[in-house]
C-alpha cells in the first residue's frame, strides 16, 4: 500500500527537478518580469527604477501588428500541419506492422538533420534561379516569380521543421485505438465520416491537442525561419523580442515586456484550449 | 439505415466494404497525402545529399560528381572542435536530464500528495516557453546575476532545463499506461519498494526511458536558439557554427556532414528494427 | 524491449569513444607565468583574418588564437554588455566603438605596445567616434554602394535612384536586395532625397520613410550577410552592399559591377578593441600591433579582399585590388561617417520597425 510513508520519497524524487527548473528556468523569468518594469537606460541598458512604460510603448501598433501577424501565420502552419499529419497518422497506422516502423521512423528521421541546413536547403529549392525556378522553366513557364521571401515561405518552412512534431503525438493516439470499434460503427450503419467524428476524433483527441499546442506555440516564438525564407521582411513576435534585446538601439524593458506578454498570451491560450477540448475527451 | 447484423461480418475488414464515393476516394487520397508529405519532408534532403557531392563550391551549381568535400570534412579542425562540443553537451546533459526527469515522472504518477497538478504543469512549462524568451533570460542569469563566464558548462545547464520536461513528460506516460497491479503483486509477496521499483516496474518502463532519453539527445543536438545566446569563448557548438558557415553561402562540407550524420541515424535505427524482428520471428 | 537497449547501448559507446577520442578539454586554464598568455580569444567577423597569418602570429609568438565569429556588431555589443564575455581582442565597427566606449565596455590601450600604429593613414586615425585612439585601432575600412549584375542591369546605377526610384525598379521586381541594417536603409533613402544621413530632422526622415515603404515591394529581402552570394548567383540583380563583399562576389562572377551613387554614400571602419574584461590584455596588444604589419596588412587584403587603412602596406597590395570595389573613393562623391543621432535614433527605430512590419 503505497501513501503510506510518501512524504519522504516523493519529496527525494522531485528535488532535483524542482531546484533545476526554479534555478534556470523560473528565477531568469522573474529576472525578466523585473526587467520590464524597470527603466530603460542610456543605450538599453536598464536603470534601478521602477518604470512601467515599457508596456505602454509595446502597444504601438507596429509592435501589436507584429504580434497580430505572428499567431496568424502560426495558425496557418498549426492547420497545414494538423491537416496533412493526422491523415498521415492514420495511414501510417492502418499499414502492416512491417510498414509501419520504417515510415513512422521516416517522419521523424529529419530532425536528425541539421535544421538550419534544411532551411538553406529550402532557400536553394525556392530562389530565383532555384531549382523550382528551373523546374517550372523547362516547362515553359519562366519568370514566374518565386514565393521565397514571402510569409508563404515562412509557413512552409515552420510546417517543414514542425510536422513531425504534430504527427509524433497523434500517430501515438492512433496507434493505441482500436479499430474494432470503427467497425462496430459501420455495422450499426454509420458512415466513415461518422465514425470518424463521434469515435477515431474524440479518442485521439489527446494526441491531436498536443501536436497542435506545440506546433502553435514553437511556431509562435520562432525567428531564425522568418529571418531566413522570409528574407527578415515580415517581422514576427521572436524577431521583435530578439531585436529588442539585440539591436541597435536596444530596449530591454520592452523587450522583456513582450516575452511577459507571450508567456501570458501562450499560457491563457492553453488554458482555454484545453478547457474548449475536454468536452470532446 | 440498413440492418446489416444478418450478414457475416468476420472476414470482411473494415475497409473493403463496398463503399460510396467518398469512401472509395478516401484511401487513394490518404496514399497521395502521405506521399506528397514524405516527398515534402525529404526534397531537402535529397537536395543537400545530391549536393554534398557536387565539385563546386556554390550550393547552387552542380559541379560534377567529388567527394572532396567528405575528404576536406575530416581534416576540418572547427567543424571537428565543433561537434565534440555538441556532442560533449548532448551526452552530459541527456544523461542528467533523464535521471532528473524520470525521478520526477515517478513522484508525479506514483505518489498523491497536495499541489501535485500544479507541479505536474510547472514541470511542463520549459516546453511551453519559446526558445528565445529563455535563451535571453538565461544569458542575463549567467552574465549579469551569477557572473559566471559562458561556455560548454552553461550550455548542459541550458540543455537540462528542456530536456528535464520533455523526459518528465514522456516517461509519466509510459508510467500512466503502466499496470499497477504488477507492482501491488509484487509488495503482496513482500518485496520492499525498492526491488518492486528495479525488479518489476523499471523493466516494464524502460523503453519509455529510453525513447525519452534519444529525444532529449536529438533535440540537443540541433538545439540553436538558446545556445546562441549562453555559450561563450570556444564553446561553438555544431548548430551554430553551421549557421555562420551558412550564412557566407560555403556548404559543402555542412552537406557532407548531414548526409554522414542522416547515415549513421538511419544505420542505428534499421539495425534495431531488423533485429527486434529477428526475435519475434 | 531489447531493441531500445541496443539503441541506447549503440549510443552511448558511440558518444564516448567519440568523446575520448577526440579530446577533452572544457575549459583551458590560462597561465599566468609568461608574460604572453597561452591562449588569446578572438572574437570576430566571419572570414575577416586570414588563417595563414593566424598560423604565422601563433607560431611566431607560440600564443595559440581561439577564434569565435559574430555576424553583426548587435551581436557583438550584446554578448559584452551582458559582461564576463571571455574575449581578449574584438572588432568593432566605428559607432560601436562609440557605444562601447560610453558604456565603459573596452580597456584602454596601452599604444606603447602597438608602435605599428604609425603605419595607418591619417585620415582614418583620431576619428570623432574614438579621438585619441584611446580604445581602438584601424583594421578594415569600406564603403556602402551598389552592387549589379552588368548583363541584367540595362545601364549602370549612379544614383540611389536606381534603387528607389519605383519606375527604375520595375524591371527588377523582387530581384534587389537591401542591407539589413536600419542606419544604412534609412540613410540611402535620405541621401537620395539630398538630406545628410545623420539628420535629426523628422520631417527629413519622415520623407525617408515613406521612399522606403515604396520600395518595399520591390525588395526581395534585408540581408547583410550573405548579399554578395546572392550577387554572384544572379539570385539578385541589384544590391546595397559593401565594397569588401561585392570584391569578393567579383571574383566568383565577372560580372558584377560596383558603384558609389554620386548623391554620396557611407564609410565605415572596423576597428580592433580589447574588452575591459579581458585578462590579456598585454598579448591582445601584441597580436593588435602585429596585424599592423605592413605585410600582414597586406597579405590579409590580398585574401579577404578588404581595404586596409595601413597606408605602408599600399606597395605590397596586388593592384586589381587597388584598383577595385574595396579603394573605390569616386572624385567629387561625399562620404559620410555614421555619426551618432542622439535622442533621434529612437526616431530612426520607429521608421526601422515601421517599414519591416508592413
Amino acid at each position: 500500500m503505497e501513501g503510506k510513508k510518501a512524504r519522504d520519497p516523493w519529496v527525494l524524487l522531485l528535488l532535483p527537478s524542482l531546484v533545476w527548473l526554479g534555478l534556470f528556468f523560473f528565477v531568469p523569468l522573474v529576472i525578466i518580469l523585473v526587467i520590464s518594469v524597470l527603466q530603460r537606460g542610456e543605450a538599453g541598458v536598464v536603470h534601478w527604477q521602477l518604470d512601467f512604460s515599457a508596456y505602454a510603448r509595446l502597444f504601438e501598433t507596429a509592435n501589436v501588428r507584429a504580434i497580430l501577424r505572428s499567431m496568424l501565420i502560426a495558425a496557418v502552419t498549426t492547420g497545414f500541419c494538423l491537416l496533412v499529419g493526422y491523415p498521415l497518422a492514420y495511414y501510417i497506422a492502418r499499414r502492416s506492422s512491417r510498414w509501419r516502423q520504417w515510415l513512422h521512423f521516416l517522419v521523424l528521421l529529419p530532425l536528425w538533420t541539421n535544421s538550419i541546413v534544411l532551411m538553406y536547403a529550402w532557400i536553394i529549392l525556392l530562389r530565383h534561379e532555384g531549382i523550382f525556378e528551373n523546374i517550372l522553366a523547362f516547362f515553359g513557364w519562366a519568370n514566374a516569380g518565386t514565393i521565397l521571401y514571402t510569409p508563404a515561405a515562412i509557413v512552409i518552412g515552420l510546417s517543414y521543421w514542425y510536422l513531425p512534431f504534430m504527427v509524433y503525438p497523434i500517430y501515438n493516439s492512433v496507434e493505441k485505438f482500436d479499430f474494432t470499434l470503427m467497425e462496430a460503427a459501420h455495422d450499426l450503419g454509420a458512415t466513415r465520416f461518422q465514425a470518424f467524428h463521434k469515435i477515431l476524433l474524440p479518442l485521439t483527441m489527446p494526441g491531436v491537442i498536443a501536436g497542435t499546442l506545440l506546433v502553435f506555440i514553437s511556431s509562435l516564438g520562432t525567428f531564425v525561419v522568418p529571418f531566413m525564407l522570409g528574407g527578415d521582411k515580415t517581422l514576427m513576435f521572436g524577431n521583435l523580442i530578439q531585436q529588442r534585446f539585440l539591436s541597435i538601439p536596444q530596449d530591454w524593458p520592452l523587450g522583456a515586456a513582450l516575452s511577459v506578454i507571450m508567456l501570458v498570451l501562450i499560457s491563457s491560450g492553453i488554458g482555454y484550449y484545453l478547457k474548449i477540448t475536454k468536452r470532446h475527451a | 439505415m440498413s440492418n446489416n447484423f444478418s450478414k457475416k461480418r468476420t472476414q470482411i475488414k473494415y475497409e473493403q466494404r463496398r463503399p460510396a464515393l467518398w469512401d472509395r476516394l478516401l484511401d487513394p487520397l490518404l496514399s497521395i497525402n502521405a506521399w506528397l508529405t514524405y516527398l515534402f519532408l525529404y526534397l531537402p534532403i535529397a537536395i543537400l545529399i545530391m549536393f554534398s557531392f557536387s565539385a563546386s563550391s556554390f550550393s547552387t551549381v552542380w559541379g560534377g560528381f567529388s567527394v572532396e568535400w567528405y575528404i576536406k570534412l575530416f581534416h576540418d579542425a572547427e567543424i571537428a572542435a565543433a561537434l565534440r562540443n555538441t556532442l560533449i553537451v548532448a551526452s552530459v546533459s541527456t544523461l542528467m536530464a533523464t535521471l532528473i526527469g524520470t525521478m520526477a515522472a515517478l513522484a508525479i504518477t506514483k505518489f498523491r500528495f497536495r499541489g501535485q497538478n500544479m507541479i505536474e504543469a510547472t514541470l511542463n512549462l520549459p516546453i511551453i516557453l519559446p526558445d528565445i524568451v529563455q535563451g535571453i533570460s538565461l544569458l542575463i542569469l549567467f552574465a549579469l546575476i551569477l557572473n559566471i563566464s559562458r561556455g560548454l558548462g552553461t550550455i548542459i545547464i541550458a540543455h537540462v532545463v528542456f530536456n528535464i520536461a520533455y523526459v518528465a513528460i514522456i516517461v509519466g506516460a509510459r508510467l500512466r499506461g503502466f499496470d499497477r497491479s504488477l507492482e501491488e503483486a509484487s509488495m503482496d509477496l513482500g518485496a520492499t519498494p525498492w526491488q518492486t521499483f528495479w525488479k518489476i516496474t523499471f523493466p516494464l518502463i524502460w523503453p519509455g526511458i529510453l525513447s525519452a532519453a534519444l529525444l532529449a539527445f536529438t533535440l540537443s543536438l540541433d538545439e540553436f536558439v538558446i545556445t546562441f545566446f549562453v555559450t561563450g569563448p570556444g564553446a561553438t557548438t555544431l548548430p551554430i557554427e553551421i549557421y555562420s558557415l551558412i550564412k557566407r553561402g560555403v556548404t559543402p562540407e555542412i552537406n557532407a556532414l548531414t548526409t554522414l550524420m542522416l547515415l549513421v541515424s538511419i544505420l542505428l535505427v534499421s539495425l534495431s528494427i531488423l533485429l527486434q524482428r529477428r526475435r519475434l520471428s | 524491449m531489447k531493441k531500445y537497449a541496443i539503441i541506447g547501448v549503440l549510443v552511448i559507446v558511440i558518444g564516448v569513444a567519440l568523446w575520448l577520442y577526440l579530446g577533452p578539454k572544457i575549459l583551458a586554464p590560462i597561465s599566468e607565468s609568461s608574460r604572453l598568455a597561452k591562449e588569446l580569444h578572438l572574437f570576430i567577423w566571419e572570414e575577416y583574418l586570414d588563417p595563414q597569418v593566424k598560423a604565422d602570429f601563433e607560431k611566431e609568438f607560440d600564443v595559440k588564437i581561439i577564434e569565435d565569429n559574430y555576424g553583426s556588431n548587435e551581436e557583438l555589443l550584446a554578448k559584452l554588455q551582458a559582461g564576463g564575455s571571455g574575449y581578449d581582442v574584438i572588432v568593432p565597427s566605428d559607432y560601436t566603438v562609440r557605444m562601447m566606449s560610453r558604456q565603459n565596455l573596452l580597456a584602454e590601450l596601452n599604444l606603447k605596445n602597438i608602435p605599428n600604429l604609425t603605419h595607418i593613414g591619417e585620415k582614418f586615425k583620431n576619428l570623432e567616434f574614438d579621438p585619441k585612439n584611446q580604445y581602438s585601432v584601424p583594421y578594415m575600412w569600406g564603403t556602402t554602394g551598389i552592387g549589379y549584375n552588368k548583363k541584367t542591369v540595362g545601364e549602370a546605377p549612379t544614383s540611389w535612384a536606381s534603387l528607389f526610384d519605383p519606375a527604375k525598379l520595375e524591371p527588377y521586381k523582387g530581384r534587389l536586395s537591401m542591407l539589413n541594417d536600419a542606419r544604412e536603409c534609412i540613410g540611402a533613402a535620405l541621401l537620395y532625397l539630398g538630406f545628410s544621413p545623420n539628420t535629426t530632422d523628422s520631417a527629413q526622415l519622415e520623407a525617408a520613410k515613406q521612399v522606403l515603404l515604396k520600395q518595399k515591394e520591390y525588395v526581395a529581402k534585408f540581408d547583410s550577410e550573405s548579399f554578395e552570394d546572392s550577387l554572384a548567383s544572379n539570385e539578385m540583380f541589384l544590391a546595397q552592399g559593401w565594397s569588401g563583399e561585392i570584391t569578393i562576389a567579383q571574383g566568383a562572377n565577372a560580372d558584377i559591377g560596383f558603384v558609389i551613387p554620386q548623391e554620396g554614400s557611407l564609410i565605415f571602419l572596423d576597428n580592433l578593441a580589447i574588452p575591459k574584461s579581458s585578462k590579456n590584455q598585454y598579448t591582445a596588444e601584441i597580436f593588435i600591433n602585429y596585424l599592423l604589419k605592413p605585410e600582414v596588412s597586406a597579405k590579409i587584403v590580398n585574401t579577404r579582399l578588404y581595404a586596409s587603412p595601413n597606408e605602408t602596406a599600399r606597395t605590397l597590395i596586388k593592384p586589381d585590388i587597388l584598383n577595385g570595389p574595396s579603394y573605390t573613393m569616386p572624385a567629387g562623391v561625399r562620404l559620410y561617417w555614421l555619426e551618432d543621432v542622439g535622442s533621434a535614433a529612437d526616431l530612426y527605430e520607429k521608421i526601422w520597425l515601421e517599414v519591416k512590419g508592413q
